[in-house]
């Protein structure tokens, strides 16, 4: 292929080209795009989390000054269908209706009901107290396992069950029989609690018409612009062909951008069948009811093992919250985590069940780490309970169990083929790093002291897939599309690189990192490369950024793309150097002849070359661009060891961490600056959902963590410094090496924090406090272990 | 979201403020700050037809001295009492607790006087005069009237103002030489305390010859905690004040809340209470 | 409607607006400076962080009428003639941001604590800046940012400071 090209980009701390932008206020975020004419929307929604629709009325809030229209379900259905699921992960998934804006029944607190078009936000939000509205109300389903029990009531009465589907794996041995063989048995029950992503810029549509042609320009604070256009034209009926999605500055997604909303077919209804230009900007506390959640799960876990603490098997049981509605891929997100549950460990039997539970509470989709992060959580949190089980210090418990080094490449139990790693180099380096053997040494003083502030250390080794997807695998999991990524290089006649991709992203800094990557392989300076995308007019095919698969996948298409370029030049320098291409050298963005260093042409006049095509190898057509469109072999498999020390203040119950130390695999490394950032940020929400966070409903199904007042989103002034570090064990499965970073820190760091907590607390008697980790849980945690044992004094923790 | 319509009043006078606010009786709210209504009225839970706003009212701003008591004008923000030299050095408790506000930017607009009117029992600074023994003047068509921090919280969100009456200065009384302490419990940096605990104490010879304690977010009001003001008297060590601390919730009737139980409360106010006394007494 | 007139960014401008309109809603949608965002409804997230007078204020929290006669400065009114302050090339190259929606709030909070106090220290800076909310960063590279600033580590440079290179 091509030459060693020297890398003159790839591994360096490029400043990135994002932010000249970001930091002036120049900025294009949907809520700042205005046209002429732009009718704004605003949407009602249900008060109640379950309810049958007597009666609507909207003609008086038609009265209202400024409204130009007023719409309910009714009035929409014609032009608009119902939201998608694409992965159905079962043949006989229950899958119910699910309509933009209610026709009959509300089932979640917020589910929308009528919209208001008026003529600027202001007369919308007023008009929206005038629409009338009965409604009967429905008892509502709030609990996973109560919904169910026979009897029952529904959320879908016309399906006649809560539960969405049953998707179980087993592999290996048979686990009852392996569990018979165990010395030790440890059954665990983790609460995964729903959470709010939270992401800075909230959700934002504004779609233009341009009725003559019948064509549409989406614009939306989405992840993905190209499956969202060809979602909304299956439920609007708007030809594919017609429409044009851009997301422009996006403000962030953590997955919750990671959805086809309804709010997006219902704009493109209106400006349908007005004519008009039309915008909503949703609230935060808006989004909170309307924007999908995250987690939400009980997580039942057996663990089986010998009792030099080697594991034999886990079985693992989940209730999967789905909330009112399936939406784009809310059943797929516990199935991503099913092949991770046994993670790092070698073992002879696992046994998986996830089962789909329809509540009226706010669909649940992707949250950052979308189903890995309860798996890891699960898994890492029962190592501890199982170390504490046979007395081993949770380090080397995980030493014993984990795949060693020279046993890749390594199928998991789940029949995962991890490619490469070295979990032992990470661990070592944390340990190092964090001071693990001091920190013990203190805890062992404060401990014997009874101090009532306890020191707590808590250890996650964590692996994860990334990289989604290849296409095969997304086929046998009942996926609704392939996972490749689309690439274009455009080498323009000045000299100059259009990168065109097909990933969108909100912040993880791919104009950057793409610019290295094709600069490397093309031989031009990082400042010459301009990276397209975001708008499917312009980069009109791609899969779209979520799972940690943008680099992994769109990168290694821009690196593939690239060599396509170089091959192309090559084959023109070689016309024109008379030489044959077997003798020419590529380096630095030069071609030259072996021997007879004079003889040169460079890729930037090649592309002048192409460009005139005055004198280009018979037969070739001219311009000097590329398209790849990569679909990956495997998965990728970052992973790496995080450590977290705690201090536990035993008389409130308050958690401060004292110390954060990571060590990650994330592969060979485009720009260590990018990469450092991704896993602060990450981490910042694994804590978060430790110690901080929930989406908190009341026995009627009212969300009373409702304001960002309420939902306890950490700020500087809640979180540590971090000590961060990597390995780097390349990737085997793509050409860059590369294994994704964007969740890491997420689902590693949960577990770190709760194993830390715990362990301050084990002494006084304490195995478990339910996340988050609050004050009032810690201080009850301590208080009925005390009660529980007499004495006072330490024990060890008796098996459950 | 959006506030609702309203309509608006910035009257030049203090004597035009009570006007106005008399004429639009129960339907006026008065903005001052605004960093507790706006988040009301944009969350649509207050719906006032006329919002009078004081802000620019000249003379109600500031700190002054008045013999042993300390005059701070009701539009005093947050931001100018933690900077005030005559706070800081007279009612360093004020100071103290009032660092604890929400945060800079709405500490810069957010006023004393308008947290205080606001009545919020998970607000800091109620408990904080009450522990001091603030007095606050009211100006109404019938003209000042004085109320004791004691009688101004009448309940939830409520406090003894008319309608018509305007808050315009606290007066404090000057606590030299006593020691103090706010100890402000919240899960983030950010959120209402879940408790909090106002501490003023006065030594005599290494022992407490005075306590004032007040509660935040233990009831409607803010409260005094009066069993452990009586037991603290006297107490000259860690353990004589942890003794007395226990008797901090007497009598209190803290919430449940998603935050935490009336249970939980009670023990933070229990435990608050002897960290606030400890801090201020210089014990711990 | 109510008449007044605010300075922003230097330009004077008069205004008939209804009482209820927001600060930012009166940047963002009558002056067309949408280079202040808006994240929250509650006043939490600090994203719509301005200058009123000399003092930051959340934007959100703010009634436009309120703002009369008074002077706002934006985060688009802090770069001069395209040079950038010493904060905002401090973020870039400290990698400060990552969507950047939180950017103008946190920079505009970030300018007030340096005024108040121009040598803080690690904790300082995240007690100032508890009022801005970062749901990329992890806020690290923010107090990085901050206190670069503060120790003189970050001059004021041209927009050229995008083509120089951090160590990490």
């Amino acid at each position: 292929m091509t030459d060693q090209a020297v890398e003159r980009e790839v591994g360096r701390a490029r400043l990135r080209k994002e932010d000249a932008r970001l930091i002036t206020g120049q900025t294009n975020w949907t809520d700042n795009i205005s046209v002429t004419g732009l009718l704004h929307l605003a949407i009602l929604r249900s008060p109640m989390a379950h309810a049958r629709i007597e009666r609507i009325d909207v003609s008086p809030a038609l009265q209202r000054p400024g409204v130009v229209a007023v719409f309910s379900g009714r009035d929409l259905a014609d032009g608009l269908g119902s939201l998608p699921c694409a992965w159905p992960v079962t043949e006989d998934m229950v899958l119910p209706d699910h309509p933009p804006l209610a026709l009959d029944e509300v089932r979640h607190a917020g589910d929308p009901v009528a919209v208001v078009v008026a003529r600027d936000r202001y007369a919308a939000a007023d008009a929206l107290e005038a629409i009338e509205v009965d409604y009967e109300p429905l008892p509502p389903v709030l609990d996973l396992e109560e919904a169910l029990a026979e009897q029952a009531p529904l959320v879908h009465a016309d399906k006649g069950t809560n539960r969405a589907y049953v998707w179980p794996l087993r592999t290996g041995e048979d686990f009852e029989a392996v569990k018979q063989g165990a010395d030790v048995v440890l059954k665990r029950r983790y609460e995964q609690q729903r959470l709010i992503p939270n992401a800075m810029e909230p959700r934002a549509v504004v779609v233009t018409p341009l009725a003559a042609s019948g064509e549409y320009t989406v614009y939306s604070a989405t992840q993905i612009p190209h499956i969202l256009r060809i979602m909304l034209s299956t439920v609007t009926g708007v030809p594919e062909h017609k429409l044009r999605v851009i997301a422009p500055d996006v403000g962030g997604g953590f997955g919750s951008k990671l959805q086809v909303y309804g709010e997006e077919a219902i704009a493109l209804a209106i400006a349908r069948k007005l004519g008009r230009p039309v915008k909503w900007t949703e609230s935060r506390s808006e989004g909170y009811l309307a924007t999908h959640h995250g987690r939400g799960m009980i997580q039942d876990v057996e663990i089986a093992a010998t009792r030099e603490g080697k594991l034999l098997g886990l079985k693992v049981d989940l209730l999967a919250d789905m909330g009112a509605y399936l939406m784009l891929v809310t059943p797929g997100i516990p199935i991503l985590g099913a092949f991770m549950y046994p993670a790092i460990y070698k073992m002879d039997s696992y046994e998986f069940t996830c089962t789909g539970v329809f509540t009226t509470k706010t669909p649940t989709d992707a949250y950052r780490g979308a189903g890995r992060p309860e798996a890891t959580y699960a898994i890492e949190r029962a190592m501890d309970e199982l170390a504490a089980e046979v007395g081993l210090d949770p380090v080397e418990v995980r030493r014993r169990n984990w795949i060693r080094h020279e046993e890749f490449p390594y199928t998991s139990i789940a029949g995962l083929t991890y490619d490469s790693g070295n979990y032992e180099a990470a661990t070592e380096k944390a340990l190092a790093l964090f001071g693990y053997d001091e920190l013990r040494a203190e805890q062992h003083k404060r401990n014997e002291r009874g101090d009532t502030v306890r020191l707590g250390i808590g250890v996650s080794t964590y692996t994860e897939m990334c990289g989604l997807a290849p296409s095969r695998v997304l086929r046998d999991l009942r996926y609704g599309a392939g996972g490749w990524e689309a690439a274009s290089i455009r080498m323009l006649p000045t000299g100059k690189v259009e990168v065109v991709t097909g990933t969108s992203p909100h912040g993880q800094g791919h104009v950057t990192c793409w610019s290295q990557i094709a600069a490397d392989v093309l031989g031009v300076p990082f400042e010459d490369v301009e990276v397209v995308h975001g708008d499917t007019k312009v980069a009109p095919q791609g899969m779209d950024t979520y799972g940690s698969r943008s680099l992994v996948v769109g990168g290694s298409a821009v690196h593939r793309a690239a060599e396509k370029v170089v091959e192309k030049a090559r084959k023109v320098a070689a016309h024109l150097l008379e030489a044959s291409e077997q003798d020419l050298e590529f380096r630095d963005g030069v071609f030259s002849v072996k021997g007879s260093p004079e003889a040169r042409k460079s890729i930037q006049e090649i592309a002048f070359e192409t460009f005139t095509s005055h004198d280009v190898p018979d037969g070739m057509e001219p311009t000097l661009n590329s398209d790849h469109v990569l679909d990956p072999e495997n998965f990728s498999y970052p992973h790496g060891t995080h450590l977290c020390a705690v201090e536990v203040d035993t008389e409130t119950g308050q958690t401060r961490i004292r110390s954060y130390v990571c060590v990650d695999d994330v592969g060979r490394v485009i720009n260590p600056m990018i990469v450092e950032g991704q896993v602060h940020g990450g981490l910042a929400q694994g804590i978060a959902q430790a110690l901080y966070e929930e989406a908190v409903y009341d026995d009627e199904g009212n969300l009373v963590s409702g304001t960002m007042a309420d939902y306890l989103v950490p700020s500087a002034a809640d979180l540590p410094d971090f000590v961060t570090d990597r390995t780097e064990t390349p990737a085997a499965s793509n050409p860059l090496g590369v294994k994704g970073v964007g969740e890491a820190g997420t689902i590693a760091s949960t577990p770190a924090v709760v194993n830390a907590v715990v362990d301050a607390l084990r002494p006084l008697g304490v195995h478990d406090v339910r996340m988050p980790c609050t004050p009032e849980r810690v201080w009850e945690a301590v208080r009925s272990a005390q009660s529980e044992q007499p004495s006072g004094s330490p024990r060890k923790e008796a098996s459950a | 979201m959006i506030p609702p319509a309203f309509d608006y009043a910035r009257p030049t006078s203090l004597d035009e403020a009570v006007r106005t606010l008399a004429e639009a009786g129960e339907d006026a709210k008065v903005l001052a700050g605004g960093q507790s209504l706006l988040p009301l009225l944009r969350l649509r839970l207050a719906f006032p037809e006329l919002v009078v706003d004081v802000g620019r009212i000249p003379g109600l701003r500031g700190v002054r001295e008045d013999g042993d008591t300390l005059v701070i004008g009701a539009l005093t923000t947050h931001h100018e009492v933690i900077q005030d030299p005559l706070v800081r050095r007279h009612a360093g408790l004020l100071a103290h607790a009032t660092e604890t506000v929400a945060d800079p930017a709405v500490r810069h607009r957010g006023t004393l006087g308008g947290s205080l009117a606001h009545a919020d029992p998970a607000g800091d600074l109620p408990a904080v005069v009450l522990a001091l023994e603030a007095e606050l003047v009211a100006v109404g068509p019938g003209g000042r009237r004085t109320i004791p921090a004691r009688e101004f919280f009448a309940d939830y969100l409520q406090s003894t103002l008319a309608p018509d009456e305007l808050l315009v200065e606290i007066r404090v009384p000057k606590r030299d030489g006593w020691g103090f302490h706010y100890e402000k419990f919240h899960r983030v940096a950010q959120s209402w305390a879940m408790v909090g605990v106002a501490a003023l104490v006065r030594r005599d010879d290494g022992h407490i010859a005075e306590a004032r304690i007040a509660l935040t977010n233990m009831g409607a009001t803010p409260l005094r905690a009066p069993a452990a003001e009586e037991a603290l008297t006297g107490a000259g060590d860690a353990a004589a004040v942890a003794r007395a601390a226990q008797s901090a919730a007497e009598g209190t009737r803290p919430s449940r809340d998603a935050s935490a139980s009336p249970e939980y409360r009670a023990h933070l106010a229990r435990v608050l209470t002897k960290r606030a006394v400890l801090a201020a007494t210089g014990m711990g | 409607m109510t008449h007044i007139s605010v300075t922003v960014d230097g330009t004077t401008y008069e205004d008939e607006v209804e009482p209820r309109l927001l600060l930012v809603h009166y940047l963002r949608d009558r002056l067309g400076l949408t280079g202040t965002p808006i994240g929250c409804d509650t006043s939490n997230c600090g994203a719509c962080t301005v200058e009123l007078d000399g003092a930051s204020v959340k934007s959100c929290t703010v009634l436009a009428v309120q703002a009369d006669g008074g002077e706002v400065t934006t985060v688009q009114g802090l770069a001069r003639d395209g040079e950038w302050t010493a904060l905002q090339c401090a973020f870039h190259e400290r990698h400060a941001l990552q969507c950047g929606y939180c950017t103008p709030g946190m920079i505009m909070a970030a300018r007030d604590l340096l005024r108040e106090n121009p040598h803080p220290t690690s904790d300082e800076v995240r007690k100032g800046l508890e009022g801005n909310l970062c749901r990329c960063t992890g806020y690290q590279n923010i107090v990085r940012a901050v206190l670069a600033v503060a120790e003189g580590e970050t001059a004021p440079a041209g927009q050229a400071a995008s083509a120089r290179e951090v160590t990490a």
